[in-house]
């Protein structure tokens, strides 16, 4: 394997993919709304579960797709759990700056959400696959906004 | 012998000599990206249902017609416009020698195989097809020979049915035979799919549309560079297919369809040269095929197709297709190999495409991890939906091959694979 596999791929990556966290349907989300990104054919459902003091209590997803994607839903509802929606907005606007810029939108991986959140920062080699990271994050965020459903190829 | 399109082209071609066996080497030399690298590997292009690589013939024959031959065609009384108008039209000869048809009267160039299916859902659709007629397609379709007719459907308030696949990738023909009905006015079919490679009766397919007095469009994009196509022996009412999948450049497409049916069917877009006069009130049509080629038409395309398709004759079709097969099989062999790799369709008629998952690795990162050794395969849906539903997968990897891979290439697929389940497993 070469080196900048090894980066996309990363032991985290792997895991995640193999084992994702929170995947499943919670008893009464709150929030939900369902991802497709249709050059693939992936899709997922992204569910949050927001309590009386505005945080997220509880962040979910279900669905099939690449390790990419899997591993970034995983990471995803696990970054999120305790997040105001104000900081999940603001959690979304740095991946998807990191995933997608050429300097990784400066990135401190001393901030304690990018420690593993940094590991999809590989896909920046991967013009392709960039979609794969944010898809779960699109869709996060259109379940905050209130929109049912999001598609890769929308306008961001 | 100078093979030409039409006198002018500068590259020597040989006939395909029946005698002179089929030389992989030196079909490699005639493909100028083969000898490039990607990633810092040899190219290995197993991405030809997609499209295939362009042969030095159709660049130097594009690059010969706007170097020195280049006009719009069929309305200057210029020098180049009668050279390139010659040119266009002995490409339109050349595409009825290809499928064999009567008359270049029932060859229609198009903007690609999609224009050409859209094409007949709008002016056939139009015109002869009435509120809850049938027309029949299958679960095998390319989202371009399904979207169409659910358009022509929602207007016309037409019946769309879809003929099912077996788990091995074939179309069950009583199956397909039992949804004939006396409404049934059309079938629009592949002749070969694009996932699965399975290639269909097209024959009987015909006769079973024309006994319930139905028409029949056949969908070639897949087809036609890997089978021999005769429009007149399959009895087809339409054909289709597109430029680019033939070793010919992107943006051009052939509907062919029977001489008095296009005869009988309304223009499917207005515009110049398909009109024979115009007023403010009126206008009268030009007869086919110019009828349905409004507009300043893709000229070089199509004189590059007919460039690919004189290439293909001269390394003779029937060899091509036994190099093909004789890969098919290695591959089908090959990949089975591959620990934890399940190949998707295994219909005994099939070519030139392998379709495979591999247990916990999804295509995409298969995909990706093979582009790494230089491999191009496609990861995904391939457009058709439908049938990744049917066989209850979301995606698939798929490999397909063109007259210039190898079994050296299926080798290297192979052990790629190998180490991709390494890797993830």
């Amino acid at each position: 394997m070469s080196d900048d596999l090894r980066e996309l791929y990363q032991e985290v990556i792997l895991e995640h993919g193999r084992n994702p966290r929170n995947c499943h349907h919670p008893d009464a989300p709150t929030h939900a709304a369902h991802g497709d990104n249709p050059l693939c054919g992936d899709q997922l459902d992204v569910y949050l579960t927001v309590g009386a003091d505005d945080r997220i209590a509880e962040a979910a997803f279900e669905g099939r797709g690449c390790a990419i994607s899997v591993a970034s839903a995983s990471l995803m509802t696990e970054a999120l759990r305790g997040k105001t929606l104000t900081e999940a907005r603001e959690l979304f606007k740095k991946i998807h700056e990191m995933c997608t810029s050429d300097e990784g939108g400066g990135i401190d991986v001393a901030d304690g959400d990018f420690e593993r959140l940094a590991a999809l920062s590989g896909v920046r080699q991967f013009p392709m696959r960039v979609k794969c990271a944010t898809l779960a994050w699109h869709t996060m965020k259109a379940a905050m906004e209130g929109n049912a459903e999001v598609s890769t190829e929308d306008e961001v | 012998m100078r093979l030409m399109t039409d006198g002018a082209t500068s590259v020597d071609l040989k006939p395909a000599g029946e005698a002179r066996p089929f030389d992989v080497v030196r079909v490699r030399r005639d493909f100028p990206i083969l000898g490039r690298e990607v990633h810092g590997k040899p190219l290995v292009y197993l991405d030809n249902a997609a499209s295939a690589q362009k042969p030095r013939h159709v660049i130097d024959t594009i690059r010969d017609v706007y170097e020195n031959e280049y006009a719009n065609v069929h309305r200057g009384v210029h020098y180049l416009s009668e050279r390139a108008t010659k040119r266009y039209e002995a490409a339109r000869e050349t595409v009825r020698r290809f499928l064999n048809a009567r008359s270049a009267r029932e060859i229609v160039f198009t903007h690609g195989g999609t224009e050409a299916i859209n094409l007949v859902a709008s002016s056939y659709g139009r015109h002869f097809l009435e509120p809850g007629d049938e027309i029949i397609i299958s679960v095998f379709e390319h989202h371009s020979n399904i979207v169409p007719w659910q358009l022509a459907r929602d207007a016309k308030g037409l019946v769309l049915k879809a003929a099912p696949v077996t788990d091995d990738g074939e179309l069950p023909i009583d199956a397909f035979e039992r949804l004939f009905t006396p409404r049934t006015k059309l079938v629009a079919i592949s002749h070969m799919s694009n996932v699965l490679g399975t290639v269909f009766p097209a024959r009987q397919i015909a006769e079973i549309a024309h006994a319930h007095g139905a028409k029949v469009l056949l969908d070639g994009c897949q087809a036609a560079c890997h089978l021999g196509v005769d429009v007149q022996e399959i009895d087809c009412d339409f054909y289709v297919f597109s430029g680019h999948k033939v070793y010919g450049p992107s943006g051009i497409g052939v509907l062919y369809a029977k001489g008095e049916l296009l005869a009988s069917m309304p223009p499917y877009q207005g515009g110049g040269e398909m009109i024979a006069r115009v007023t403010l009130e009126k206008t009268t049509w030009a007869p086919p095929p110019a009828r349905f080629e409004a507009g300043t038409p893709p000229i070089v395309q199509a004189i590059g197709l007919g460039a690919a398709l004189d290439y293909l004759a001269s390394v003779g079709r029937e060899r091509i297709g036994a190099h093909e097969a004789d890969l098919t099989k290695y591959a089908m062999q090959r990949l089975a190999a591959v620990d934890g790799l399940r190949l998707i369709g295994t219909a005994p008629a099939k070519s030139s495409v392998v379709a495979f998952t591999l247990d916990a690795v999804h295509p995409h990162d298969v995909a990706t991890v093979l582009d790494r050794a230089g491999i191009a395969v496609r990861a995904g849906h391939h457009c058709a939906q439908p049938l990744m539903q049917r066989l209850g997968v979301t995606a698939t990897a798929r490999a397909s091959f063109a007259m210039y891979n190898t079994r050296a290439e299926v080798d290297a697929l192979g052990a790629a694979l190998e180490s991709v389940m390494e890797f993830f497993g």
